[in-house]
């Protein structure tokens, strides 16, 4: 058995080393610096490694050392806050030690060694713990308590269980086999985390987005994708998901994004406000940036580095929710390395294991029981770049194979400045009808047969504007007429919504049900009207119906919305009708 | 002194296969010396034990198995210093002005290593570039990436060039130093830009790299890599602000796929190479603004569309990685209409950030909003009246087609010397919304129609 061998040949990101003994997935140390780089290969005595860092310089002969672990991150106090580099490096740990550039060779601990934490115990000794067990907690931010957990594959009975501040690798715990507990733990992040029970999501996750929320809602533990092409609000409506979803941790992935826009990222998001507590949105929050121009194989690396750490608070029992944007650069990485490998081409150029990985990926996403015995989430929200806009492609079609929920923004739309320009035809949910019973009960019975209709008209008015597009609206009976107004009002009123307004930026549920029955009421009464004679320029002249229009930015939104529905029965009681 | 290896067992395309040789470093730079005493230079590819792959920046013309190669066991840096300003250089970085050897403060890796994002300040100082299509709608912030789409026949480099004069910082009148990087442009279109250079006196703050399409393609990989080293040190050494052109992007890309094929690599998408992405990457994201450091390396890159088609895979990668696009319209152009910007597929995604009371005026974007949206219906008019003739439109409807027209012709038509400042681009813009019924302007906010609006603006003062 040897642990040391020596480079062999070196291309791009792809390095292949000779005499070494390795396993797959195995970490090592790559030339005189030290880069750190992972086996994909073996062959005879050489295994091909992807180096997570720029190679240029790297010599044949150069020394190769086995550290004998997979890739694995950090999971303990202090990930929460945190952003992190495609391979859990500290970005403000790199910024302090290597400049405001990233070069190479630097190896950093993704949790903090320094940092002391208050370790409350939960067990005592001579309690029984098994894998997945909570030992204690410790107060991670303001609102979120992180509970220290046994790992997965380790037994026993409790000897000793310290309390008082500590640091993550010191010894808290210790149990009858003389194994010793920290509160830290490493983890492969190519393995998921083993959990007791897969459940069936049967919540929405509340978004506040109300096009989200209200024709296309993903469930807490589902899967969602959002492709689009560039310029259509992709990453807006990532980081409004980000901001505003009821779970209680968030991870955000910036896979192979723009330097400028992640940057943007790490500015606002310690400045934003989580709605429930008042607290900086970043105590939730893990963020993971691998700009386009960092190494591609760390980008491949950062989605897994992103889900194990998302594994890890769902196994406290937390619900968790997930951003990755976009996989699509995640699926380049892959197809990048595959072609420096030489490997055989499937779809596009795209590895033949394409539709494999990404089906493992977000199998990872769901609801469950965990270990502990708490039940948690994890919530995965996949952004797609297909190219030219062109769902047909590979990374799409395959991701529309696995996820339940499909928001389908469309560049058409956001041109027109419709925003969140998510195409109502084109997108689906398939949670629709597991969640209908949470709604009957949290939301209004109505809810479901008011969501249904709205979807009905929406579908009506594309039918009704292929005419339009011949002949012109005047031409319509007035019946269809009218039924074109109140689908642009369903458009205009309830599914666009302003991310940069105050008010607006977030609409609970119970909001989401007020506005859209308002606006299914006026259309009642309108065709009410219409059928007992009013004329339809009359109609149209409705007050009430403008007044709909910004009542979604009002602060107080119910006493808004009764001054409205007053206005409303008056109008109608003056245009005749029932 | 290095070894020289006279161990060449193949010559394919631009590259040669060297065998026998001591270890030899990923990416160094490479000296070959041919039989006739001339010198080229390459960069490793692929190293091994066994053969070690080189690709020639200057072609493989005149080599045979006899050359002589030496490794130099560094890779590829380019000379800096402050004295790059006012130089034109070759596309590999050689003075061609008959002008010294430049005497180097540093010398510094080409290929560049990646702001870490935590050490970014998001973009948005407004950039004043004088041209009301871009400033009014799809503004432009220092440290950005904004490409030009255009396609083959349009006056993209008049546009380029008229940024690059016409650029500055409100409130400052410190011009942008400007690093200019031809790739296999024609020598015309290069004596174009020379020319203006020197007319408009930009080249005493300029630094020029020229590939010419007759110029090795090979060289043209290095050549953006060369500018964009020279801009970072401008920059953040010392303290400039740095507008990069690049043209053309296309180019760049055709050579990339050249290498791509002669490396006998799997292509993907119409046979680019599968890592196009991540290399376009490597270049559009050395834009941008450093916490701490006063310079900045904005970039304002010019692509040309194969086909005008925006969904081609160089111009499509390109959208994904830069902050937007200016996109160029045949249409206009054709209509005699210069600068031909089409606003509604141009976007600026920093232009939110670079806008507003405190960086350019408080009605900003509901004018940018309005103008927008009015803009839009007319041209989606225009189609219907293709098919229903005018007179079947709604007097409404015809306020707006006639808005559309009135738009292009005031507000995208300027001067290629017309320099607008911000108010006058908005002024234009509330004369031409004055046009429109009031009612109709339901994306600005009241306050704003009270104070800018045509009509009321008098009365209230």
């Amino acid at each position: 058995m040897k642990n040391k061998g020596e480079i062999y040949r070196i291309s791009g990101p792809v390095v292949i080393i000779s005499g070494l003994n390795t396993k797959m997935y195995d970490v090592v140390k790559v030339g005189k610096e030290g880069l750190m780089g992972e086996v994909i290969g073996i062959e005879g005595d050489k295994s091909t490694v992807q180096v997570y860092e720029e190679t240029s310089g790297l010599k044949p002969g150069e020394p190769v050392e086995n550290t004998g672990m997979s890739l694995s991150v950090e999971l303990g106090p202090g990930l929460l806050e945190s952003i992190y580099d495609g391979i859990q490096r500290p970005l403000p740990v790199l910024k302090d030690t290597m400049g405001d550039f990233i070069k190479r060779g630097v190896s950093a601990n993704g949790l903090s060694r320094e940092k002391e934490w208050d370790f409350v115990p939960t067990v005592n000794k001579g309690d029984k713990v098994k894998g997945g067990d909570i030992i204690g907690t410790v107060q991670e931010t303001v609102n979120i308590q992180q509970r220290i957990l046994v790992p997965p594959n380790i037994s026993g009975t409790v000897d000793e269980i310290k309390s008082g501040k500590f640091k993550v690798d010191e010894v808290i715990c210790t149990l009858g086999d003389g194994t010793e507990l920290m509160m830290m733990q490493k983890w492969p992040v190519r393995k998921p985390r083993p959990v007791s029970k897969k459940l069936m999501p049967v919540t929405p996750l509340i978004t506040g987005q109300r096009i989200l929320d209200g024709l296309f809602p993903v469930a807490k533990g589902g899967t969602a994708a959002i492709p689009g092409p560039f310029g259509s609000g992709k990453t807006v409506t990532q980081q409004q998901l980000a901001k505003w979803s009821d779970t209680e941790i968030v991870v955000y992935i910036g896979c192979g994004e723009r330097g400028n826009e992640m940057a943007d990222v790490l500015y606002e998001f310690p400045e934003i406000k989580d709605p429930k507590t008042g607290r900086p949105l970043m105590e939730r929050t893990v963020l993971i940036a691998n700009t386009s121009n960092m190494p591609v194989a760390a980008r491949e690396a950062s989605v897994y580095t992103g889900i194990t750490i998302a594994e890890y608070y769902r196994d406290m029992g937390y619900d968790v929710s997930l951003m990755a944007d976009s996989t699509s650069r995640w699926a380049e990485a892959m197809r990048e390395i595959s072609s420096r490998l030489e490997e055989m081409p499937g779809e596009e150029g795209y590895p033949a294991y394409l539709a494999a990985r990404l089906s493992e990926f977000y199998e990872r996403a769901g609801k469950v029981k965990a270990l502990c015995g708490k039940e948690g989430s994890i919530t995965v929200i996949g952004a797609v770049s297909p190219p030219g806009g062109d769902f047909s492609e590979p990374v799409t079609q395959n991701t529309l194979r696995i996820v339940k929920v499909f928001w389908a923004l469309d560049a058409k739309l956001a041109q027109r400045r419709h925003f969140p320009a998510i195409n109502w035809l084109n997108s689906y949910s398939l949670y629709s009808k597991a969640l209908g019973p949470w709604y009957d009960e949290n939301v209004s019975p109505e809810w479901v047969k008011l969501r249904n209709d709205a979807m009905e008209l929406l579908q009506k008015e594309a039918e009704l504007q292929e005419i339009v597009q011949l002949v012109g609206s005047d031409a319509l009976p007035e019946d269809q007429q009218l039924t074109l107004e109140i689908a642009r009002m369903i458009r205009e009123y309830f599914l666009q919504q302003n991310a940069y307004h105050e008010v607006d930026t977030f609409c609970p549920m119970d909001k989401q049900y007020k506005l859209l029955k308002a606006i299914t009421a006026w259309g009642d009464r309108a065709n009410n009207a219409l059928e007992s004679g009013a004329l339809i320029e009359d109609i149209m002249k409705s007050k009430s119906k403008d007044d709909l229009a910004k009542v979604k930015f009002e602060k107080d939104f119910d006493s808004a919305l009764s001054v409205i529905t007053k206005t409303m029965e008056d109008e109608f009681a003056k245009l005749g009708g029932k | 002194m290095t070894k020289e290896y006279k161990t060449i067992r193949e010559i394919a395309g631009p590259l040669i296969f060297v065998e026998k040789t001591e270890p030899v470093g990923y990416n160094e730079l490479v000296n070959i010396n041919l039989p006739d005493g001339t010198t080229k230079r390459g960069q490793v590819l692929d190293t091994s034990h066994d053969i070690v792959v080189v690709q020639i920046f200057e072609g493989t013309g005149g080599l045979n198995k006899e050359c002589g190669v030496r490794f130099t066991g560094e890779t590829i840096k380019l000379p800096v210093s402050k004295d790059l300003l006012g130089r034109i250089l070759s596309g590999s970085g050689e003075p061609l002005d008959g002008g010294p050897r430049i005497v180097p403060e540093d010398r510094l890796e080409i290929t560049g290593a990646a702001i870490n994002p935590y050490a970014r300040l998001p973009p948005k100082d407004f950039i004043q570039t004088g041209i009301s299509t871009i400033d009014g709608m799809n503004t432009l912030v220092r440290g950005q990436k904004l490409p030009i789409f255009s396609g083959s026949g349009l006056p993209h480099n008049e546009i380029a060039l008229q940024i690059a004069r016409q650029s500055k910082v409100r409130g400052s009148d410190e011009q942008f130093a400007v690093v200019f990087a031809a790739m296999g442009i024609t020598n015309e279109e290069a004596q174009y830009f020379m020319r203006d250079f020197e007319r408009t006196g930009a080249l005493e703050r300029a630094v020029v790299f020229l590939n010419l399409a007759d110029d090795p393609a090979v060289e043209r990989l290095i050549t953006p890599r060369l500018a964009l080293t020279a801009a970072e040190y401008l920059a953040y050494e010392h303290d400039m602000h740095v507008l990069v052109i690049l043209t053309d992007i296309t180019n760049y890309c055709e050579a990339l796929r050249q290498m791509g094929a002669a490396r006998e690599e799997v292509p993907g998408r119409r046979g680019y190479p599968g890592y196009m992405y991540t290399d376009l990457a490597s270049l559009y994201e050395r834009a941008g603004v450093v916490k701490g450091r006063k310079g900045s390396v904005t970039q304002f890159s010019i692509l040309s569309m194969p086909g005008d088609d925006i969904t081609h895979p160089i111009p499509d990668l390109s959208g994904y990685i830069t902050e937007g696009q200016i996109v160029i319209s045949r249409e206009l152009h054709r209509k005699g209409i210069y600068p031909p910007v089409n606003v509604l597929p141009s976007l600026s995604r920093l232009m939110n950030s670079g806008i507003g009371a405190t960086r350019t005026r408080e009605d900003h974007k509901a004018v940018s909003d309005q103008l927008y949206a009015a803009y839009a219906e007319g041209k989606d008019l225009r189609g219907l009246v293709a098919i229903v003739g005018k007179d079947a439109l709604s007097d409404r409807d015809k306020k707006f087609l006639e808005f559309a027209d009135m738009f292009e012709d005031r507000f995208v038509r300027q001067g290629s010397d017309e320099n607008r400042d911000i108010e006058t681009t908005l002024s234009i813009g509330w004369e031409l919304l004055a046009e429109l019924p009031e009612a109709q302007l339901t994306r600005i906010d009241n306050k704003y129609i009270q104070k800018y609006h045509p009509a009321h603006k008098g009365k209230q003062e």
